[in-house]
């Protein structure tokens, strides 16, 4: 899998988790939680819907690393 | 016999409309069995029974408004006669079968929205509640001008929340304010009250959230992700078992004496992400351990952004609990719901300076307040309340 079809993989999880968000607004290095408005239990849904996807489970000692959308893609792209 | 009338869902809602019945006349009903799904300004609330026995009659049709107090059906209970009057089941006006057709013509192709699709293309045909379409053409409001849910599907929210939107003709200079929506009435009518009658007290205390925290992440770990925990579900455990405690702050103040709940529901502050609030309750969170009540939370938060609550998760709260961290303020001030007598505020989790015997440290810091209404209880009351809190923060294995 390509880090670009990860990336399209990440964005379909929030937007059908958060269906208000425009794909617009998601600036790839802010910080997805601040800048989305998302609380930490769509998070979770989020990271959850991945796993399911993936089979990759991000530790929450890990969330450091998946902050952003660039973060989070590198990190699927090394593990999936 | 009984009449099962339109429950209130709220001091601020003054009808509802029927949806859709879940049962059947002939029907056998449980008490706290949904019998309907009605809607509201606040979204679709599944409405329950509050008696067991049979559905003698339905006497209301979808898609019309009931006040509330109007009877919507006749609850026969366990033991009574089959009907005082015997006869009339067959020559009664069937009222349900009356108007079949408004029901189930949804695609009726006359309506305004099919000619609206060309200029939507993308969006296809306009998805909106028999309540939505009704109030749209009452107020004169295209349904095509609405920002649908989250499913696509316009309610009756929607509607009254941009009931002003309606193209006006060019001609008026004069713009009027916005009107709230229905829902921001419903909570400038609550929390006006709550301000005019109850006279709060606040107290705040700092809680050392590491052990909780570390200790949490140590119980994760060992949890698949879709079993994982959030700090939020540990902090509404730690309030329930400190409200076992200190019950005096979980009910009511009503007709000027205070009325202690055994129960606990604690409505939990939900923020729906086109604006607004709403505080569904968790009910009987006095019986959940830590998972029950974080499966309990994660189903809550669910359905009340999907608009899909109960009627008992409206009505039924004791206390309120506010956790605003996620915006990432330090305290929380809130205004009590009336009749409840308390809040309790939990601010963001930051590091902060932590002094311990002579040592100082960085720790994970959260400001617990609360709200006390001063007439149930006094500032003692509502310490040792806050007191609890930190014992139980500090001794997360006693929340399992």
């Amino acid at each position: 899998m390509t880090k670009d079809e990860i990336k399209k993989a990440i964005v379909a999880q929030i937007l059908t988790i958060a269906p208000e968000i425009d794909e617009g607004e998601i600036d790839p290095r802010a910080n997805l939680q601040r800048s989305l408005e998302i609380d930490s239990f769509d998070f979770l849904k989020i990271l959850t819907a991945l796993n399911e996807v993936w089979g990759v489970e991000v530790p929450e000692a890990d969330y450091g690393k998946v902050d952003t959308l660039e973060h989070m893609t590198e990190y699927f792209a090394e593990r999936v | 016999m009984s009449a099962f009338v339109m429950p209130s869902l709220g001091a601020d809602m003054e009808s509802a409309v029927l949806m859709e019945w879940k049962v059947q006349e002939g029907d056998r009903v449980e008490k706290g069995d949904v019998i309907a799904e009605v809607e509201t300004s606040k979204g679709v609330i599944e409405i329950e029974v509050f008696e067991s026995g049979t559905v003698e009659k339905l006497l209301v049709a979808p898609e019309t408004e009931c006040a509330v107090g109007t009877p919507m059906a006749m609850i026969r209970a366990e033991g009574e006669a089959a009907s005082e009057q015997v006869k009339p089941e067959v020559e009664e006006t069937p009222l349900i079968e009356e108007k079949p057709a408004a029901a189930a013509k949804p695609a009726e192709p006359t309506t305004p929205e099919s000619s609206k699709a060309e200029t939507a293309p993308e969006a296809g045909r306009l998805k909106a509640s028999p309540a939505a379409r009704k109030r749209a053409e009452a107020l004169g409001v295209e349904l095509s001008a609405l920002t649908p849910d989250a499913a696509g599907v316009i309610h009756l929210m929607q509607v009254e929340g941009s009931s002003v939107s309606t193209p006006e003709p060019p001609k008026a200079e004069v713009r009027k304010a916005p009107e709230p929506s229905a829902m921001r009435q419903a909570i400038a009518a609550a929390m006006s009250r709550a301000n005019a009658e109850i006279p709060h007290y606040y107290l705040s205390t700092p809680i050392n959230m590491t052990p909780a925290l570390a200790w949490l992440e140590k119980q994760n770990a060992e949890r698949p992700i879709s079993k994982r925990i959030l700090p939020a579900a540990l902090m509404i455990r730690a309030v329930v078992k400190g409200l076992q405690e200190v019950p005096e702050l979980n009910g009511f103040w009503e007709k000027g004496e205070q009325r202690v709940s055994e129960a606990i529901h604690p409505g939990i502050a939900i923020a729906l992400r086109k604006g607004g609030l709403i505080t569904p309750a968790l009910l009987d969170a006095q019986k959940m351990d830590l998972e029950a009540t974080m499966a309990a939370l994660s189903d809550l938060i669910t359905r009340t952004r999907a608009g899909k609550l109960r009627g008992a998760e409206m009505t039924q709260q004791t206390v309120t609990i506010t956790n605003l961290g996620d915006l990432g303020v330090e305290r929380v001030y809130g205004v009590i719901y009336p009749p409840q007598v308390s809040l309790v505020g939990l601010g963001r989790i930051a590091d902060a300076p932590w002094a311990e015997g002579d040592a100082l440290s960085v720790r994970k810091v959260m400001h617990a307040t609360l709200a006390g209404d001063h007439r149930a209880t006094d500032g003692r009351t509502g310490a040792l309340f806050l007191e609890r809190l930190d014992y139980f923060l500090q001794h997360p294995e006693e929340l399992l």
